[in-house]
């Protein structure tokens, strides 16, 4: 009676550590124009607690940053008559352009399997993956070859140990944005977790757009197609008559 | 200087594309081929998407084809007659490639056939040029005259037409066949079809190669012209800025490059357009023969 009244009071007062996210960054908008070439963006912020901090497990924090989610068709090649074809094809439904985690110590110490899994916060956790079709085997090989193709251009980042935690209270980290970067809103998360469980969850976006002149072609290019395709020919009809103009005064 | 190119979605550095039009630029001018075949694998190579470098490389040609047209107007070696005989049988090629194009990509392995496209009809047309020209060189080293174009049956057929700059008096029927099937060709895979177009009229219509060149970039304007109004009003893949960036390079490139290839020799220049198109013809091969170090690629769902 006494163990289930204990238990009770624990059940009521969830969560055990009332721990919250203040959060603060650099900015929220990251605007693509002519020059741009990646971004940094710093995520910083503070842990809000009513009561004393607790002592037991230390305090951990991870940062996620999400591109857009886009399905991916990845493709095996294999030796048919001699050459090297694509033969295997796997859809991924749901796959994010750009995905970094960023962790104040090694990610499996700081969040456990059941967690990651309910939160989707490691990189394979992240891709959803429904199922490949019945002639290939080993489906779990193409999503490791996407993450791997990912990560080696930059579009993927696991960044442990770079999120700075003091007194238990400040956190920061910075968040490197490669240059070749789509627009759309980034899904940005904060998880706090102690001895592996979520205890705090925070989440924001950051917005990508493109500004300016990019802004301006992009939109041409789609919604009037047939103009923005006259403009770049009468670009290149004026460049080469141009050169020739040019070529020609000098020879003279 | 690092420069956002808004179609492509991908940064790259100004300097580097400046550089690469205007080698192929320079190549253009000299050779009559637009370098499509050398700058679309070239733009695959520094990460723009592969849409996007056939479409602009469309675009880019238009400039590069336009400013080489110009200076070989100036020297009257461009046959206007025999060009729009081409490019009639062009427009008819590139049509139906664009339907066969479809075709194929609704049967899968589309990127194969395009491959497989580029060896055989690299090789082929390199090999053939590479032999020939060697010969010719020998020839001209001992002393011997040049052969004298021998009559062959492609002068027994009807609708003959004169064709004063050229020098010819031929029918219109090879002329148009060999438009239509380098349309296709170009068509499927996507260049402007220079480097089959000008072997094709120096060996199978017998033109001098001095004006070769001229007529197959006047006819390569209009071929790559409606290339890139049909990728930009239907896949949106024309990106504007990289487009520009090429064409600056590629304008002055191939003013320089017409240049040279007034000075040098038809041989020499043959034999060195046969090196260049072998080269590349033998480095698609050994990347279909050679296993990749990475054997998967992603792609966009939906498309092919």
């Amino acid at each position: 009676m006494r163990a289930l009244f204990i238990s009770l009071i624990l059940l009521v007062t969830q969560p055990v550590f009332a721990e919250e996210v203040v959060l603060g960054l650099s900015k929220d908008q990251v605007s693509i124009n002519t020059n741009f070439d990646g971004s940094e963006i710093l995520i910083f912020g503070a842990v809000k607690r009513e009561e004393p901090i607790p002592t037991d497990p230390p305090l951990q924090v991870i940062v996620t940053v999400a591109g857009p989610f886009e399905p991916v068709v990845v493709r095996r090649k294999e030796k048919r008559l001699g050459i090297w074809i694509n033969t295997d094809a796997v859809e991924v439904d749901s796959a994010p352009g750009f995905y970094a985690v960023s962790s104040s110590t090694l990610l499996g110490m700081s969040v456990t399997e059941t967690e990651d899994q309910r939160h989707e916060i490691s990189i394979p956790r992240a891709i959803r993956s429904v199922g490949a079709p019945m002639n290939i085997t080993n489906s779990e090989s193409f999503t490791e070859a996407l993450i791997r193709i990912k990560t080696a251009s930059n579009q993927y980042q696991l960044n442990e140990g770079t999120v700075s935690v003091d007194e238990e209270t400040l956190f920061r980290t910075a968040i490197k944005l490669p240059a070749a970067l789509t627009e759309g809103d980034y899904q940005t998360r904060i998880f706090l977790t102690r001895g592996g469980e979520v205890v705090s969850k925070y989440e924001t976006s950051i917005y990508v757009r493109k500004v300016g002149m990019e802004r301006w072609l992009y939109t041409l290019s789609r919604e009037n197609a047939f103009l923005y395709g006259l403009m770049s020919l009468a670009i290149a009809i004026a460049a080469g008559w141009g050169a020739s103009a040019i070529f020609s005064a000098f020879r003279r | 200087m690092q420069i956002y190119l808004p179609i492509a979605e991908v940064s790259v550095n100004a300097f580097l594309l400046l550089g690469l039009g205007g080698l192929v630029g320079i190549l253009s001018g000299m050779f009559g081929v637009g370098g499509g075949f050398l700058m679309t694998p070239l733009l695959f190579f520094i990460g723009i998407p592969p849409a996007v470098a056939v479409a602009t490389e469309a675009n880019q040609i238009v400039a590069s084809s336009f400013s080489g047209v110009l200076a070989h107007f100036k020297r009257k070696t461009v046959d206007l007659r025999m060009g729009t005989v081409l490019l009639i049988g062009g427009l008819i090629g590139a049509a139906l490639g664009v339907w066969m194009f479809n075709y194929l990509k609704a049967l899968g392995q589309v990127d194969l056939l395009v491959k497989l496209c580029y060896v055989v009809f690299l090789g082929v047309i390199g090999g053939l040029m590479f032999i020939e020209s060697l010969n010719a060189i020998r020839n001209t080293k001992k002393g011997k005259p040049p052969a004298r174009k021998k009559h062959n049956w492609i002068h027994g057929l009807p609708f003959k037409m004169r064709f004063r700059v050229s020098g010819l008096y031929i029918s219109v029927i090879p002329p148009v066949i060999v438009g239509i099937a380098v349309g296709v060709l170009a068509a499927i895979m996507g260049v402007g079809g220079g480097f089959i177009m000008v072997p094709a009229m120096i060996y199978l219509l017998g033109m001098p190669t001095k004006v070769v060149v001229g007529t197959s970039l006047f006819q390569i304007i209009f071929v790559t012209a409606f290339t890139t109004m049909l990728h930009a009003t239907t896949n949106f893949t024309v990106d504007i800025v990289l487009a520009v960036l090429l064409l600056v390079g590629g304008v002055i490139g191939a003013q320089i490059g017409t240049r040279i290839g007034v000075k040098m020799k038809a041989e020499q220049l043959r034999i060195l357009l046969a090196i260049m198109v072998l080269a590349v013809c033998g480095k698609l091969a050994f990347d279909l023969l050679v296993q990749p170090s990475e054997l998967y690629s992603l792609g966009a769902a939906g498309g092919h």
